[in-house]
């Protein structure tokens, strides 16, 4: 106890550069009432600007965050990106190939989505605390679990995305109608599992008791799947598919709607919303928001889908664009979820310091 | 096997941390530094991965006539928190792996020898309990002395507490025994008193809960606390119409681009 005391005082004489007249005189004043008569009566030394926090209930518990911050590191939001791009590669795969497109696109999409799900899978696995044991992941199935559906589906499309692609590989050699066959019917699916894939993420977050995440559980999966849809095509555009008018169109509807979620979320003025505006991750959010919005959709709007020198030129520009704004988008989410953490009065319900605590329902009884 | 409970009375509460130091010792958890926080006596900071018990000390204002100090002194309280087992578990809905489980006595327990450390239980925790130990790499919370149970002992905590603010025993029994103890607290004057027992909100009622005066939030006790699986169906909904929309507006992207089939390339 001593050690405390004198640990205490040592902070205060630090923090405090002079002692004060009035609170030098009262601490002579309590010795003498100690020395007297064994005890003392009344209230000790609080000077000026020393640190007695106290707690109420505008102060929560002194101001420590009530919530655990996320522990994830960087491999998750590459994750989310990287698997986001790899699902959505592997649908416009599908749909490319039912309607007949160009055989470029439906080979590189294959590709895409098998190497996306393989490093998928290593991220997840570089992220566990005890790697080896990430195939323990796969020794139960929780619906109620994002994660348990998420780990699950991952397997599957790793399993069919990269079949697909050994059967394009094949497919390129010896041109046959069962390897055709094969190759198709590990594209459906991969597609099918590609789906899921591609958002997925948005409900992984959305459904924590992290404020910021679970404020919007509806829109991150809208999100995060047009922020997919947005990377893949631009993959495939780097990869030389930019003269592809489906491709541009599917690239302005994931910009156009990444704008729309831009502004949806400028629009509102929430205290919950404030780690997507303020500090480091609100300007990561915001600039991965306008790469991936109002940038591409102004580039692909001017570019059309001509296949002239100057149309391919825009639309490389958006795809760079798009990709950086799609990886700072996952990594500002991320980020924002820390901060949020952070925010003690959220969880407890306490309004920013000068305005009144709001009701709270008083059914509290057990 | 009886479903067993905690009931922290915050009220017989004398801040002697007892508490920690018995769980510590008994589940073997490291210590976690020597770090002065400033903040009252509580030099413990928060549930984790290496806390499992951890007295708050709540230094409030005066208050004239508070548990019978003298007028102008700071009212003092303490209260031991700890891992809530809450009857619905975002913890243990989160886990992906079966690692945390629900064990006979009711009880949450995350199984060390299953944990894989994907770290999902701690954003999914609405009290922010458990935590990945970042050089051991699982997560780790109170076990509810699981091994203790299993032989008939009661929690280690319980068993040092030297006021008895900590009780454990039946949990139909303790919900009876912290109604009694409210009102004997309320008829003695003690109008601040309360039980905290979210019963109103998705987590359905605490394993581990608290009798506490003054206002819940002051001891970090949420006032609406959710289990995370609440806003599972509004987001695979927008999940399932993103995937819908992903589907169809590529195809439909594709087809009507059709007349530029395999011109370039």
């Amino acid at each position: 106890m001593s050690t405390k005391s004198n640990q205490r005082s040592g902070a205060l004489s630090k923090s405090s550069a002079e002692p004060r007249q009035a609170s030098e005189s009262r601490l002579l004043q309590l010795r003498r009432e100690a020395e007297l008569h064994g005890h003392v009566k009344g209230i000790g030394v609080q000077p000026p600007g020393a640190p007695f926090p106290k707690a109420s209930p505008q102060s929560g518990y002194y101001g420590v965050p009530l919530l655990k911050q996320p522990q994830w590191k960087w491999e998750i939001p590459v994750y989310f990106f990287v698997g986001g791009a790899a699902g959505a590669s592997s649908v416009i795969g599908l749909t490319a190939n039912l309607a007949g497109a160009d055989e470029k696109i439906v080979r590189d999409c294959r590709y895409i989505a098998a190497g996306g799900g393989l490093l998928s899978t290593a991220l997840l696995i570089a992220d566990l605390g005890r790697p080896a044991r990430f195939l323990n992941m796969l020794r139960v199935f929780k619906h109620q679990s994002p994660m348990s559906v998420g780990a699950w589906t991952l397997a599957a499309f790793g399993t069919f995305s990269g079949a697909a692609a050994f059967a394009q590989f094949v497919q390129d050699r010896l041109n046959i109608a069962p390897v055709r066959v094969m190759s198709g019917m590990a594209e459906g699916l991969s597609a099918l599992f590609g789906m899921p894939l591609s958002n997925y993420t948005g409900v992984l977050i959305g459904a924590t008791a992290i404020p910021v995440w679970n404020e919007n559980v509806k829109q991150l999966p809208l999100h995060f799947g047009a922020s997919g849809l947005n990377s893949a095509v631009s993959i495939l555009e780097l990869l030389g598919s930019d003269g592809s008018r489906a491709l541009n169109l599917l690239g302005l509807l994931a910009s156009a709607y990444e704008t729309y979620e831009g502004m949806h979320l400028e629009s509102q003025n929430k205290r919950v919303l404030r780690p997507l505006k303020r500090g480091v991750s609100g300007w990561i959010t915001r600039t991965g928001g306008a790469l991936s919005g109002p940038a591409p959709l102004l580039l692909r709007l001017l570019a059309g889908s001509s296949g002239s020198d100057r149309s391919r030129q825009l639309r490389r520009m958006a795809a760079i664009a798009s990709l950086a704004g799609s990886l700072l988008t996952r990594i500002g989410w991320l980020q924002a979820g820390q901060a949020s953490a952070a925010d003690w009065r959220l969880p407890l319900e306490i309004e920013e310091a000068g305005s009144e605590r709001p009701e709270l329902p008083s059914k509290r009884a057990a | 096997m009886s479903t067993t409970a905690f009931l922290t009375d915050s009220t017989l509460c004398i801040g002697c941390k007892a508490c920690e130091v018995a769980c510590k010792e008994w589940n073997e958890v490291s210590a976690d530094g020597f770090d002065w926080s400033g903040l009252s006596y509580d030099n413990t900071g928060a549930l984790g991965h290496s806390t499992w018990r951890h007295v708050k000390f709540v230094e409030g204002t005066p208050q004239p006539g508070l548990g019978g100090n003298a007028g102008d002194f700071m009212s003092w309280e303490f209260s031991s928190d700890v891992c809530k087992h809450c009857e619905v578990a975002g913890c243990l809905e989160a886990c992906p792996t079966g690692s945390i489980v629900r064990t006979e006595f009711g009880g949450v327990y995350v199984q060390p020898d299953i944990c894989n450390g994907c770290a999902y239980c701690v954003v999914s925790c609405p009290f922010g309990v458990i935590q990945r130990n970042p050089e051991d790499g699982r997560a780790f919370k109170c076990t509810f002395c699981y091994d203790r149970q299993k032989v008939g002992l009661e929690p280690a905590c319980a068993k040092a507490c030297p006021t008895e603010s900590i009780k454990f025993g039946p949990l139909e029994e303790l919900q009876l025994r912290s109604q009694e103890r409210l009102k004997e607290l309320q008829s003695r004057g003690m109008a601040d008193a309360q039980i905290y027992n979210p019963t109103h909100t998705s987590v359905e009622g605490l394993h581990a809960f608290f009798i506490v005066r003054g206002d819940p939030g002051q001891y970090n006790l949420p006032p609406n606390p959710e289990v995370p699986t609440a806003y599972l169906k509004d987001g695979w909904r927008s999940a399932a119409l993103g995937a819908g929309a992903l589907l169809v507006g590529s195809l439909l992207a594709f087809l009507t681009s059709r007349g530029q089939r395999r011109s370039r390339r």
